[in-house]
């Protein structure tokens, strides 16, 4: 496995956040962690990044423990997270951005990385020396992505990418993740749009309460919404169909 | 030159370098309300080493940077476990502690200061300038000033992507101290003579408005911001009374009138403030306003093109 949580917790106070899970990525999977707002998703993802101390359990990328390192660790190790919000740097140039992706990289080949970036992104390119905060949300979303590519990552976690962007976009950015994954590049997926991220996933995970009830193949996970929308409440009821765009 | 304008011009460059002291930490976000406290600190080590030790000027000044650097170091652990308003009042607080134990010590002169007997002409202060602009603007175009604006912008997508905030912080704080050494021995040799009273709080407001007015988003800000706010008081000592002169004529007045009181430069130069914080909230010089005074590059779609 690339990435596996054995019992983790994380405490924020007097609340369980995350709550003994267990978890893994295997090397060029697709996994997606559904859940309702609050069910611990994020915390989940900051623990696993080094954002917050767990306060129980133990976390190994790629063979190595990584529960007590900092995030500069997990970048090295080849884990990187793409935070909820396109959190960029809104001072920066998209050109800035995209170096500070680079930051732990000592090598040369950093040009030619973000030379690659701007070919899958070209209206990056075009930006390439504007400010980022003058981006589009759809773009800000594809310059967190691209930043976090050019960390050289063979597991990217992202959290709720698709909040807040057009419906265009959001078929753009699942068929991007789709063309990572191909490249060899595992994914870690939290999401709201339950049926795409089950579409696109190899395996699924749903979150309640901080503590997984559900696990499985997404394949069965899709063919079984009725209890993933049960569980991910709200009384929103489980799409019926597969969205069109959804495999193609 | 004349004793008037070379002592200004001294005045403006040890300005200057202490404006750069308090801008390295402000460009990682982190307020500096201490300024004086560092300058004092700076003064008083090269005060202290020439007027005992007889060291020279070269050493003494080396020594205030270090000393101040080294202090800036030791602080900056625990005092960037603050943030926001707490900060500002916890550097404000160091400044004072480093009064107190000035005032009370008997070494150092105590209420009554030092002499310093080594003088410098306006051009080392001058030299010395323009060698820390040049090296604050080399230091943002680096790799640690991206990481600088990076970790400026937001802390938490820096340290996401690998960055050590306590490192960057830390040594921001630090050099910048170093700075406010320096500035404070210059300080030291230029009016040969260091007592407390100088160093004291509206000297860190000025200081921090130099930063904060000028502009904290490029190297350019504190320059800028060190320049009018020396130099406004100084032409207002000239423009206030042909001010005066011309609107007491406006109401047929003119002729036997008392020059205007001192203080008046300080209501323009606070008017000046507040209108400076309503128009140009980001500070005189923004990146903004540098980008379109660079010369124009290739457009980004070409240049991708081309490495394509």
């Amino acid at each position: 496995m690339l990435l596996e949580a054995k019992d983790l917790s994380v405490v924020y106070g007097r609340t369980r956040a995350v709550d003994g899970v267990d978890i893994s990525v295997g090397e060029g999977e697709i996994v997606t962690v559904l859940g309702a707002n609050g069910a611990g998703k994020t915390s989940l993802l900051r623990a696993l990044q080094g954002a917050v101390k767990p306060s129980r359990g133990r976390i190994v990328l790629a063979g190595r423990d990584v529960t007590n390192g900092s995030s500069a660790a997990r970048v090295a190790g080849g884990m990187v997270l793409v935070p909820e919000g396109r959190q960029i740097f809104v001072s920066m140039s998209v050109h800035e951005n995209l170096l500070m992706g680079a930051y732990l990289r000592r090598d040369g080949g950093i040009e030619t990385d973000i030379a690659a970036i701007y070919e899958r992104f070209p209206n990056l390119a075009r930006r390439r020396d504007m400010k980022a905060s003058v981006l589009s949300g759809g773009e800000q979303q594809m310059l967190a992505i691209g930043r976090a590519l050019v960390a050289r990552p063979r597991l990217i976690m992202l959290d709720e990418p698709s909040l807040g962007l057009s419906p265009l976009f959001v078929e753009q950015l699942f068929s991007l993740l789709k063309d990572l994954n191909r490249d060899g590049i595992a994914i870690l997926l939290v999401e709201q749009n339950t049926s795409m991220a089950l579409e696109l996933a190899t395996r699924g995970y749903v979150f309640e309460l901080g503590d997984v009830v559900l696990q499985g193949p997404a394949e069965e996970l899709l063919g079984n919404q009725a209890l993933v929308a049960a569980y991910l409440g709200g009384g929103e009821a489980a799409p019926t169909e597969i969205p069109p765009h959804a495999g193609s | 030159m004349g004793g008037y304008w070379s002592g200004i011009l001294a005045i403006l460059a040890i300005n200057v370098i202490f404006a750069y002291g308090i801008f390295l930490p402000v460009a990682t976000g982190q307020l500096n309300l201490g300024g004086a406290g560092f300058q004092a600190v700076g003064a008083y080590a090269a005060a202290y080493m020439s007027y005992t030790y007889d060291w020279p000027v070269a050493l003494t000044l080396i020594l205030a940077m270090v000393v101040t650097g080294g202090i800036g170091f030791a602080v900056a652990f625990p005092i960037l476990r603050l943030r926001g308003v707490y900060l500002v009042l916890g550097t404000f607080a160091f400044a004072e502690v480093v009064a107190g134990l000035i005032l009370n010590s008997e070494t150092l002169g105590g209420a009554i200061g030092l002499p310093v007997p080594a003088f410098v002409d306006y051009e080392v202060p001058v030299v010395l300038a323009a060698l820390v602009t040049l090296f604050v603007f080399y230091l943002m175009a680096t790799r640690f000033g991206l990481v600088m604006r990076a970790v400026h912008d937001d802390e938490v997508v820096s340290d996401l992507m690998g960055v050590s905030l306590r490192g960057v912080k830390v040594a921001a704080f630090a050099v910048g101290a170093g700075l406010c050494g320096l500035a404070g021995g210059l300080y030291a040799h230029t009016f040969t003579y260091v007592e407390i009273q100088a160093f004291n709080a509206l000297v860190s407001i000025n200081v921090l408005l130099f930063v904060l007015l000028g502009g904290t988003q490029t190297a350019f800000g504190p320059l800028i911001g060190a320049a009018f706010f020396t130099l406004l008081p100084e032409a207002l000592r000239v423009l206030l009374p042909q001010l005066q002169a011309s609107v007491a004529s406006l109401f047929g007045a003119a002729g036997d009138m008392r020059a205007p009181d001192d203080s008046w430069r300080f209501v323009i130069l606070g008017c000046v403030t507040v209108l400076m914080m309503v128009f140009r909230p980001e500070g005189l010089v923004t990146r903004t306003l540098v980008e379109r005074f660079k010369p124009r590059r290739r457009s980004g779609l070409a240049a991708a093109e081309a490495s394509a």
